[in-house]
């Protein structure tokens, strides 16, 4: 199992919107409540209540500081990371018992949790921080990409997406598979430049990022106040308002 | 990388084992002797095999381990260390009970065991997220420390000279060039975030306060000066002090005892070195720039 | 190879309970998925008018919540000293009696000495009429120190605020200006329209000295110096005047810019009816606002009385609003306050349209389309916790309101029951006598000097000094001011305060340390300076040691409760709405619903109100209450599903009604009639709708409040006119404040310290995925935010040559901290801030003493003085908004040192001792194996 399929007929993935995340951590709590009622282990919490609580999360929200050199104002990114489903998957090829593979059908990538050992050798040969091993339950941890929800029967039609796409309150996460280039995440990539993280890591994301669109960019069309023309009446303001009075 | 003791102590320990092991199919020891000899070795290759049993998560499945030898080079490590374990089990029995060497088994185990610790360098080396270790010097690295450990303990002095001074310089290449292999690959917050393209990033919050597994798996922190005298440390204890007492006193068992202890020390700090101070790209996500 | 198999359709629960979550005051629809009995998982409501199916971070860690280990377990007595957290579990009747056996002997004899003030709940129509059944005049909620200027103002300005109030036309407008936000109340929805806005590519400018969260996704950062906003709307207002580019035609209908002010008083000219004048242009006739068929004229002159607009053109084309001017001061450049300026013209007016909808306006006139002006606004605390943050929060409106994008298509539209003009709100309620039920509603909008809540002698007849002329226009209380007033005697002392749901011993307090002291004071008797507490919390907060009983409430999913439109519905600007909670689970401990707990309260003391002519209780529990309960006839705290389930808004009871509630989901909407959309303060289709709702008695149409006239007669009286005076020390500060069109004055803050001596600006912000303190015993989130860095800008980083991980001093003329500093460039140069609430007390929330929270995390309130600091004169003035009476948190100013690194952040005050003991090492939620 360990051997990466050639191809998949699916590409799943989820286009991660960086103009519009706003930083809330929905998507991540969102995954941490659906994944640990659901796919294998719950994603334990370790010292809960105490000094140094450390818990399993398939999802984190990091913030990053974009300062432009041209000296223009610092700039804050939210930055939503989760696995990203590599179609050159290396946290597969290393894992020594089969237990991470990539599915054929969709492409997701998975661990088995019943043949995991708990090496941490996958999550050593993932550039991206996507795999947490759960100290509880000692098997590797990671997304699912919500395999148990996006074709489960049991939800209605419309909710069969990832819990994070579908508790994203801005709309920030998209889902769809990006093998069919009409697709909604095909087109929004291709629309706004979606990019691959860390590409000189060869891995071949599926996922993909939408940069944020350029900022602060307002500017006084000639300096001026904008067309001064009250201030510039000859008879004033009275004799200008009579007169836009009249035109109205 | 965080410098678990189970992962050093399995891979120095195992190193030794099995270069020692490698070496012993050609040293022509019988009864007694070669009951102490392989003893020694499987004792040290086994240990460092239980050792490495600690840091799983579910290591009463460690058997799956043998199942992905096409792709895995954990897998392959697995096999390899039996079958040497297995061959030099039957050139040792031969040895210890029949006074025979087997010398085609012996040329068998002795490759595997090589394979063993190359398998184990493998596991490192193939990391491209890890550049450090993403070299040929890794495996080189391991290998020459298993044979020095190996070729002291056979008691070939003149072998393991020649080893530990070739083992000094390749860790000393090592630390060189891994020292620029991070940012020669161009890994950078700029690439990991796809942010930047015409100014500076930092990371202003990590996405949880406290701890997770990442940060305590791949963001350990040596400081620069601390690592630098580790680094003399470890080359003097386990190189040049072993290769001084070998070329200057007479081989001997407590020479080679004390040699050995100071070369297995010396290759713990070296080992320890090699996770504490290797970089994880993950760490971009967590501030590193 | 064979792929191991995945079931894919695993079972996703047992069954679906939908309520209303309650991690926050924005009130998402949810889903919660049972397994075995038990809740498995949360997830967002997709058919509810709110959230559409979202969910924020803290909603779906509801699971979390309602499991907390800090949840109380039984009813407290305390028997050891107040603070020392030394408590009996007592049963509820022995609860009970000992609550009945202090207030009942109050209510008898002088029912004001009780003081019951409720924080963050949502049932402030409900605790209302018990405190005015009770009969004292001591009942507020915590609006006061939330937002009050924001709701005020906007009420004041234009019958309705941003806020819960009103949104922006998310679907067509294409400029969106967010001014002083986090994250507000309106969580979720402006997340979606942000999500909205930003898929149609449309604009978004941040007006905030800090960006993260919204104003990271802003096009355009406004990172401007706190409390220097109402001058800086004043200049984009100096700008659109001095351009020509206001939208006339929508002053002179829709507002009273057209109003004719009398030559040297400044008060309305009105006719006989009292109905402000204005020239017609058609006839030039003088005639009521609301003539049918006129068109009034901005540019009117009539026997030397001028027009409100010609008024504000006076004021505003003044050079001291011009960019130039105000730049320095507000920390923009003058060219940034012209381009933002330019954009709102430029969006308002050049792109400008129309939908093809027929509409009635009040003066009878049928408009053919709707002109839509795709411009909106949305501000909060970053204005209103200022203590000029009334007058800079009009600003906002006054600006909205010139380029007329006010319930247009767009721009700001209402959500039901508002629009609702100040005039159509209760007048405030203060004449308590014993053994009576109060007259009226506590709260309310005054209109001049007579409505004060003031005794014959002239004193403040409330507790918390509101409705006086320190605070004229406190239409919410002043919760903040109580502990304090109560413990000083100022304006009298009280016997039993009984809170509901506030932190008051810990984040909703203003110096903290100070308050836990006034909480545990005793007088020259060795008794308590206030005598007794009564405290109801869920949970094993911080307040919970000073209380002497408490009264302990279940939590969210375990209770009826009832969002309803008497009170902050859930309405959109398209629908009116309304919601119940519902015990989707059991309690497992000796818990009560608070409400419930206030009607077995009221039934022991048989309250007016709540007990039928034969002496028998009128309500068994909350949810008889919310079904039986009648305000009016037909009209009860739930709209929907009344009569025989189809009648809504007004119609007889229902019996099965919160059976129908949960049918449907937890809510009942219904939407605005086609055509009544927008323009509704004036659209006869909305105002008519709106009575057959029961939202309104009659059609009130009324005018945009520009030039707001309640303001001026306080002005008036400041200046020496009429009977009713103002105290000397206040006279000043009243004619300089209370200007009747918005101007801007330095926030307190920057005036009562020498800037040089706390030169930096100090602020905190809502982290999006915590609530005030108690998100803190959820054991998810916690890792999110598990302690709180001070945030400081690049210069003074550099300045005071901070590196990673270094700690600070930061002194306020009030106080001092010692707290851990971190870098962040995207932040006005002379502000420091940190997340709200994360410090937490040792011992508090089932969290062991060691916490982060405990440890690293802080509190800026130990900064923050309920007053201002002494003037000299032997007065204590608060800490707030002079007109509203409105918490100034953020006038805080400091000055940073760098000190050593240490572990622990001060001041940190000794433990607590733990009532609930502390949560548990390790967790995996499962609960379908
Ligand atoms: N420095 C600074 N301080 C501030 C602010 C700021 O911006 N900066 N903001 C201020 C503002 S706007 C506000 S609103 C206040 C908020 O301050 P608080 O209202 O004190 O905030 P909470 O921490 O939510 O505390 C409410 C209490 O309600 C309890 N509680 C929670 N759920 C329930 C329940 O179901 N039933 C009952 N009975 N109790 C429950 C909690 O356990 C907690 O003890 O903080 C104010 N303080
Ligand atoms: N997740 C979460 N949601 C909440 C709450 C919570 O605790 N957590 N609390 C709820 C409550 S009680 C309230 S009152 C609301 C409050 O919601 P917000 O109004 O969003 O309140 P704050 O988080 O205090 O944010 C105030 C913002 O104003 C900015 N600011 C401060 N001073 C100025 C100024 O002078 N000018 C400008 N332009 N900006 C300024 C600050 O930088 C900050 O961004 O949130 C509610 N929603
Ligand atoms: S839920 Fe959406 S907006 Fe919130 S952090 Fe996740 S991606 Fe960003
Ligand atoms: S993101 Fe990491 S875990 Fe996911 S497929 Fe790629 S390498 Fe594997
Ligand atoms: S932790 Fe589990 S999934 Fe990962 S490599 Fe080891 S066995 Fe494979
Ligand atoms: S797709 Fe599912 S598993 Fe993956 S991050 Fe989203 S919620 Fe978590
Ligand atoms: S915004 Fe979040 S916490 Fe507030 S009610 Fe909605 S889901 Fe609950
Ligand atoms: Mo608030």
């Amino acid at each position: 199992m360990t051997v990466l399929p050639q191809t998949t007929e699916k590409k799943l993935g989820l286009v991660i919107d960086l103009d519009t995340c706003v930083g809330c951590h929905a998507c991540v709590i969102s995954c941490k409540g659906w994944n640990t009622e659901n796919y294998g282990a719950p994603l334990s919490d370790s010292d809960a209540y105490g000094a140094e609580p450390v818990g399993t999360f398939l999802n984190r929200v990091h913030a990053f500081e974009v300062q432009p050199d041209n000296g223009a104002a610092a700039q804050a990114v939210h930055f939503p990371k989760s696995c990203l489903h590599c179609e050159d998957a290396p946290c597969v090829t290393v894992c020594p018992t089969g237990a991470s593979y990539k599915r054929r059908e969709d492409g997701i990538v998975l661990v088995n949790e019943d043949a995991c050992i708990g090496c941490g050798l996958c999550a050593w040969a993932c550039p991206y921080g996507a795999r947490e091993l759960d100290t509880q339950a000692g098997v590797m941890k990671k997304c699912t990409l919500c395999v148990d929800r996006i074709y489960n029967e049991n939800l209605p039609e419309e909710d069969r997406v990832p819990a994070c796409v579908r508790s994203c309150p801005a709309g920030a996460r998209h889902f769809g598979d990006f093998a069919d280039p009409d697709s909604n995440v095909s087109r929004l990539s291709a629309e706004r430049g979606g990019f691959d993280l860390m590409p000189e890591m060869g891995t071949r994301p599926v996922n993909k990022y939408l940069p944020p669109r350029p900022k602060d960019q307002l500017t006084c069309s000639d300096g001026a106040a904008p067309a001064g023309v009250v201030a510039e009446n000859p008879g004033g303001f009275l004799a200008w308002l009579d007169k836009a009075l009249e035109k109205l | 990388m965080h410098p678990a003791p189970s992962i050093i102590i399995f891979t120095v320990l195992s190193g030794a084992g099995f270069g020692y092991l490698a070496l012993l199919a050609g040293a022509h020891g019988t009864g007694h002797i070669a009951f102490f000899q392989f003893a020694l070795g499987f004792a040290l290759a086994v240990t460092g095999l239980v050792a490495s049993s600690f840091h799983l998560g579910n290591p009463q499945r460690a058997l799956r381990a043998f199942s992905q030898w096409r792709s895995s080079w954990l897998s392959r490590e697995a096999w390899a260390s039996l079958a040497a374990l297995l061959c030099m089990a039957v050139v040792g029995a031969y040895a210890v009970f029949f006074g025979q060497p087997l010398p085609f088994l012996a040329l068998l185990g002795s490759a595997l065991a090589l394979l063993t610790v190359l398998a184990t360098s493998m596991i490192y080396a193939q990391l491209k997220t890890v550049p450090r270790w993403n070299s040929a010097l890794t495996p080189l690295y391991f290998l020459t420390t298993a044979l020095a450990g190996g070729a002291i303990l056979v008691g070939w002095t003149r072998l393991a000279v020649v080893a530990l001074l070739v083992l000094g310089g390749i860790q000393i290449w090592a630390w060189a060039a891994g020292d620029r292999r991070f940012s020669a690959r161009g890994h950078s917050m700029a690439t990991a975030t796809g942010l930047g393209g015409s100014g500076s990033i930092r990371l202003f919050e990590k996405p949880h306060s406290g701890q997770n597994y990442l940060l305590k798996e791949f963001a350990y922190d040596v400081g620069r000066r601390h690592a630098a005298k580790l680094r003399v440390i470890s080359i003097i204890l386990m190189c040049l002090l072993p290769a001084v007492l070998l070329v200057f006193l007479p081989a001997s068992l407590p020479v080679i005892i004390l040699a050995f202890a100071l070369h297995l020390t010396g290759a713990i700090v070296s080992r320890w070195l090699f996770f504490a101070e290797a970089e994880h790209v993950v760490q971009l996500y967590y501030g590193r720039n | 190879m064979n792929q191991p198999f995945v079931d894919t359709s695993p079972r996703v629960s047992d069954e679906i309970r939908k309520t209303t979550c309650y991690m926050c005051a924005c009130r998402c629809g949810i889903n919660v998925h049972m397994k075995d009995g038990k809740v498995a998982y949360i997830e967002g409501n997709r058919d509810h008018p709110v959230n559409r199916g979202v969910l924020c971070a803290k909603g779906s860690a509801g699971i979390m919540q309602v499991n907390a280990p800090s949840r109380l377990q039984a009813p407290l007595r305390r028997v050891g000293p107040r603070g020392s957290g030394e408590f009996e579990e007592i049963s509820w009747d022995e609860a009970l009696d000992i609550a009945t056996g202090w207030m009942e002997p109050l209510r008898r004899k002088d029912p004001s000495k009780l003081a019951f003030f409720t924080g963050r709940d949502q049932s402030q129509s409900f605790t209302g009429f018990w405190a005015q059944n009770f009969g004292t005049v001591n009942y507020a909620a915590h609006g006061g120190f939330c937002s009050v200027n924001m709701a005020t103002a906007g009420i004041y300005t234009m019958g309705g605020a941003f806020w819960e109030f009103g949104q922006p036309d998310w679907d067509y407008t294409k400029l969106f200006m967010l001014f002083g936000v986090a994250e507000d109340h309106d969580s979720n929805p402006i997340k979606m329209g942000l999500g909205k806005i930003k898929a149609r590519g449309a604009r978004v400018i941040g007006v905030n000295p800090i960006r993260t969260g919204y104003n990271a996704i802003a096009d355009d950062w406004i990172g401007i110096t706190p409390g220097t906003d109402g001058l800086f709307v004043l200049s984009l207002i100096h700008c659109l005047i001095s351009a020509g580019r206001v939208d006339l035609d929508y002053l002179a209908r829709y507002s009273n810019a057209p109003v004719l002010l009398e030559d040297g008083t400044g008060m309305f000219l009105r006719d006989e009816a009292g109905k402000p004048l204005v020239r017609d242009r058609k006839t030039g006739k003088i005639t009521a606002f609301d003539t049918p068929g006129i068109l009034p004229d901005l540019a009117a002159r009539h026997e030397g009385h001028r027009t409100v607009f010609q008024h504000m053109a006076d004021m505003y084309l003044d050079p001291a609003y011009a960019p130039e001017a105000v730049s320095e001061t507000c920390g923009i450049p003058a060219e940034r306050i012209r381009a933002v300026a330019e954009e709102l013209a430029r969006v308002a007016f050049d792109e400008a349209f129309e939908i093809e909808k027929k509409w009635t306006d009040f003066r009878g006139e049928t408009h053919q389309r709707m002109i839509g002006r795709p411009v909106s606004f949305h501000a909060m605390r970053g204005i209103s916790a200022h203590s000029n943050g009334f007058q800079t929060c009009r600003a906002i409106h006054v600006l909205q309101i010139l380029l007329g994008t006010v319930e247009v298509p767009g721009g700001f539209r209402f959500k039901p029951p508002y629009p609702k003009s100040s005039e159509a709100h209760p007048r405030p309620h203060f004449n308590s006598r014993p053994d009576s039920p109060l007259d009226g509603p506590h709260l309310g909008f005054v209109h001049g000097p007579e409505q004060l809540a003031l005794t014959p002698e002239g004193t403040p007849a409330r507790i918390d000094k509101a409705f006086t002329w320190e605070n004229p226009m406190s239409a919410h209380g002043l919760m903040h001011m109580v502990i304090a007033n109560a413990h000083a005697g100022d304006p009298y002392r009280i016997d039993t305060l009984f809170l509901y749901m506030a932190n008051m011993a810990w984040n909703s307090s203003m110096n903290t340390a100070e308050t836990i002291r006034m909480l545990t004071d005793k007088d020259e008797n060795g008794e308590y300076v206030i005598p007794r507490i009564i405290y109801s919390d869920a949970y094993s907060s911080e307040m919970v040691a000073y209380a002497d009983l408490i009264l302990p409430d279940t939590t969210y999913l375990e209770r009826h409760d009832c969002i309803s439109l008497l009170d902050r519905p859930i309405c959109e600007a398209d629908a009116v709405a309304d919601a119940i909670r519902w015990p989707v689970i059991e309690p497992d401990r000796e818990v009560r619903g608070f409400q419930t707990v206030l009607i077995q309260l009221a039934n022991r003391m048989k309250l007016p109100g709540f007990t039928n002519e034969d002496g028998s209780p009128k309500y068994r529990d909350y949810a008889d209450y919310i079904v039986n309960h009648e305000r009016k006839p037909g009209i009860g705290p739930l709209a929907g599903f009344r009569g025989n389930g189809d009648q809504a808004g007004r119609g007889p009871i229902n019996p099965e009604q919160l059976d129908r509630y949960i049918e449907n989901g937890g809510f009942f909407v219904s939407h605005v009639p086609d055509g009544a959309q927008y323009y509704k303060p004036w659209n006869m289709a909305y105002q008519n709708w709106a009575v057959e709702m029961g939202i309104l008695d009659a059609p009130q149409p009324y005018l945009f409040q520009l030039y707001v006239e309640p303001m001026r007669r306080f002005q008036r009286a400041a200046e020496g006119h009429g009977e009713l005076q103002p105290p000397e020390h206040l006279r000043d500060r009243l004619r300089r404040t209370m200007s009747p069109l918005p101007d801007w004055y330095p926030p307190f803050g920057d005036e009562n310290v020498d800037p040089a001596e706390y030169p930096v600006h100090a602020l905190t912000q809502r982290p999006m995925a915590m609530y005030h303190s108690w998100g803190s015993q959820n054991a998810w989130l916690r890792q999110i935010h598990g302690m709180n860095p001070l945030y400081v800008p690049q210069k003074l980083w550099e300045t005071h040559g901070f590196q990673e991980g270094d700690w600070a001093r930061l002194t306020s003329a009030h106080g001092t901290i010692v707290v851990p500093v971190a870098l962040h460039c995207g932040l006005n140069e002379n502000t420091v801030w940190t997340w709200n609430a994360i410090g937490k007390r040792k011992g508090a929330w089932a969290l062991s003493p060691d916490a982060p929270e405990a440890r690293q995390g802080f509190l800026l309130n130990h900064l923050i003085s309920e007053l201002q600091p002494p003037k000299g004169d032997g007065l204590r003035w608060s800490n707030s908004d002079p007109i509203t009476g409105q918490a100034a948190w953020f006038d805080l100013r400091v000055r940073i040192e760098k000190v050593d690194p240490r572990d622990e952040a001060e001041p940190a005050l000794a433990p607590l001792v733990s009532p609930v003991g502390t949560g548990p090492q390790n967790i995996a939620w499962k609960v379908g194996k």
